[in-house]
């Protein structure tokens, strides 16, 4: 979607987004809680983040957890060289794998870089991630030319969605 | 990295809660009461996970490409003696969201996010500036499936 077909977005909206995108407090009814910092009905709270929902500004309200701290500790960026004309329907096949969290199609920077496709796997030893590569290397077959599988050794940031709306 | 120690109580809740969070009045006590659950000890086990880095947020998950913004994959090829300056002229900027060390020639690699797609050149042109490196970036082409959720 470019920005400008995007929903728009009043003063109101954008305060409530700054004011919840590090998170939502945890007091008993923690939009009330949102809403006295802004000056703001709890229920309003409710009603713009709903809209927000609708229109999926909001993908979800929900906890995120930290995938290391639930045992998946290997966590490989899978990264493939797959043919331009075959990437869409083999990318849609690779994102249903029930291992894979997110499944993008990339630019390419050749020389240095041939990949195109990305597909985040999870595991808990990278003895299972290494089947999981295996998988997916299976189903592109001869679509894909080559393939790589960075691993994360260290989170040097993670914040989450911090902007200045 | 080994994690704190989960029981079953915290499975369930970490599994209900990353599905949805309930928008509604009192959504620690909805959420509460189909776990089984008082409402104060919800709240509390959810402080204790947060605190000890289990959840990283609870609240919206913003998707700020559907009000004009943009997130941008970027990777860097940093040499082992630059490394730490790098990393700490990349964390200082506001717009990186996350930043990821990988075994790799591309070793950093970074997302920043921006309100509107325009600034994102100018953020990447004010790292190379910075660290004397090249950025590539990686922006989204096509979006075949995301869903973070995993099974505690």
């Amino acid at each position: 979607m470019t920005a400008e077909s995007a929903p728009v977005l009043d003063a109101a909206d954008r305060a409530l987004v700054r004011a919840t995108q590090a998170g939502l407090p945890l007091t008993p009814r923690p939009y009330h809680t949102v809403g006295e910092r802004l000056g703001m009905d709890g229920e309003e709270v409710i009603v713009r983040l709903q809209r927000m929902h609708t229109l999926g500004i909001v993908r979800r309200v929900a906890a995120v957890p930290n995938h290391y701290a639930l045992g998946y500790t290997a966590n490989g960026m899978s990264v493939w060289d797959v043919c331009d004309a075959r990437i869409d329907a083999l990318g849609t096949r690779v994102g249903e794998l029930p291992f894979v969290s997110h499944c993008y199609r990339r630019p390419r920077h050749l020389p240095d870089w041939p990949y195109n496709l990305f597909a985040m796997v999870h595991a808990r030893t990278r003895e299972e991630i290494a089947a999981q590569v295996a998988q997916i290397r299976a189903l592109l077959g001869e679509a894909c030319r080559e393939h790589d599988v960075l691993y994360s050794t260290r989170i040097l940031k993670k914040t989450g969605l911090r902007i200045g709306l | 990295m080994l994690g704190p120690t989960l029981d079953d109580t915290d499975r369930a809740i970490i599994n209900q809660l990353q599905d949805a969070v309930p928008l509604v009045e009192r959504p620690y006590r909805e959420a509460a009461a189909q776990l089984g659950l008082e409402e104060d000890v919800l709240i509390a086990r959810l402080q204790r996970l947060l605190d000890a880095g289990v959840l990283s947020r609870l609240g919206p998950m913003y998707q700020i490409e559907r009000a004009g913004g943009r997130y941008v994959l970027v990777a860097m090829r940093v040499p082992d003696p630059a490394l730490d300056r790098v990393i700490g002229i990349v964390n200082a900027l506001p717009e990186v969201a996350h930043n990821y060390l990988r075994e790799h020639a591309f070793n950093l690699w970074f997302v920043i996010a921006v309100e509107a797609g325009s600034q994102a050149d100018a953020v990447l042109a004010r790292i190379e500036a910075a660290t004397g490196l090249p950025v590539y970036a990686f922006p989204k082409q096509k979006e075949y499936f995301l869903d973070l959720r995993l099974r505690a």
